[in-house]
């Protein structure tokens, strides 16, 4: 039997819950034992080269391009997980959803205390950037998501478990300890 | 001495002071309740009803109801419990809670709740409301974003008079708490450290505090909320 595929994607995030996955340590052995990589920064995949299993997504949709990868996922994905506190809720980048876009890029890169020189007083708007949504977006108010493992970031143990659980269709472990929201 | 009076929780018998409510007679008898405003002493405010329990088929706030003789008390069910995880869900997405850059993180009792009920994502959609921050007395800041309006600083914190520091200023969905800035400037360091306290989740904040206790050292990073209340009998 071939093994479960999984991919993996940072959309607003920081990565962290990438490194949360790396956490497991020497499970990793196991893990790659288990499952195969596709589309993910863990293996530099850069598009779907098949239809995957599990994707876990990290991080919030706070541009268009976050939007069209996490469409993609959903399309090439069987299963969607929403990965970290980001995913699930827009995380620390939506401290900024209750102030105007406008505001956030005039104080980002007019007034504020980093803004060494920019006598152009430009803000960024080349076609080939990605536009900024008007708010930080939760992931499943966006697409279809499948499960949810809060954390900033989820517990090694919480990923690995859920994993286990995904791959082998055992029941998901859920000790107190792993269930955290920081 | 008034004789109690006797009654019975998910089928366990307890008993109760005259007049005393499901609540408090429950921690008397070692049996927990789930509740965010109820404290200890207070005038109970039955504000945040998750002290939801069934009786006679009714849903009553154990803390506002007192007991009866011979009354039956449904607490530990299904419906109860996912009741409640549900008004922890709306408290959740009716604020702005981010917990990971929260200073009252591991030490709160909404997300202790949270933790308890195992809430992987709020089944309502986040509303992300505008709230107002409030820096201006001098020891403390008022975080509006994770206010759960449960009135506990409103009524415990109070001047020598006893005037309340705390109230409720505008309605509805504006409804909001407030610091009588007169009042806050009198306030000692000890009521300021009480105030935090009290205060359930991380809407009131010592200045130049926060952040100082270690993940994994803080009181609800091991222990799920309401494990330290035991069987008495
Ligand atoms: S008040 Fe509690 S639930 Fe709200 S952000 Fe802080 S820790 Fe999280
Ligand atoms: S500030 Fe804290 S104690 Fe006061 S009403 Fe809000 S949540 Fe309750």
């Amino acid at each position: 039997m071939s093994k479960p595929i999984v991919a993996t994607t940072s959309l607003a995030g920081c990565f962290g819950c990438h490194m949360s996955l790396l956490d497991i340590d020497e499970r990793i052995l196991e893990l790659i034992e288990l499952v195969e990589f596709n589309k993910s920064p863990v293996d530099d995949i850069k598009v779907f080269t098949k239809q995957c299993d599990i994707g876990l997504i990290e991080g919030g949709c706070c541009n268009s391009e976050n939007v069209h990868v996490l469409k993609e996922f959903r399309k090439n994905c069987k299963i969607l997980v929403s990965l970290g506190e980001c995913a699930i809720m827009g995380g620390l980048p939506a401290l900024r959803n209750g102030i105007p876009v406008k505001e956030c890029l005039q104080e980002a890169y007019l007034d504020g205390p980093t803004v060494i020189e920019n006598s152009g007083k430009i803000l960024p708007n080349d076609d080939e950037l990605p536009m900024i949504l008007d708010k930080v977006y939760p992931c499943h108010e966006i697409v279809k998501i499948d499960y949810y493992l809060p954390g900033c970031a989820p517990r090694a143990d919480l990923i690995w478990n859920a994993l286990i659980a995904l791959v082998t269709g055992d029941e998901l472990k859920l000790p107190y300890e792993v269930v955290k929201f920081d | 001495m008034a004789e109690k009076i006797k009654f019975t929780i998910d089928g366990k018998e307890c008993y109760a002071e005259q007049g005393q409510t499901i609540l408090a007679a429950a921690l008397d008898n070692g049996v927990y309740i789930p509740s965010l405003c109820y404290l200890k002493d207070l005038i109970p405010a039955g504000s945040c009803r998750i002290c939801n329990v069934k009786v006679s088929g009714r849903f009553m706030t154990a803390c506002t109801t007192p007991v009866n003789d011979g009354m039956e008390v449904e607490n530990n069910t299904p419906e109860l419990e996912e009741l409640r995880k549900s008004i922890v869900e709306m408290l959740f997405v009716s604020g702005n809670h981010f917990c990971p850059a929260c200073e009252k993180s591991g030490n709160c009792e909404l997300q202790a709740l949270a933790y308890k009920y195992q809430m992987m994502v709020p089944r309502f959609p986040y509303i992300f409301p505008e709230k107002e921050v409030d820096p201006s007395s001098p020891k403390l800041f008022i975080e509006r974003n994770r206010c759960i309006l449960c009135k506990r600083c409103i009524r415990s914190i109070k001047d020598e008079s006893g005037k309340s520091l705390f109230a409720f200023k505008k309605r509805g969905n504006k409804l909001m708490i407030n610091l009588d800035h007169e009042l806050a400037a009198t306030m000692t360091d000890e009521m300021a450290e009480e105030a935090m306290e009290i205060c359930p989740v991380g809407s009131i904040l010592r200045k130049e505090k926060g952040f100082d206790q270690p993940i994994g050292h803080r009181k609800f990073d091991k222990q799920a909320i309401g494990s330290d209340i035991k069987s008495v009998i």
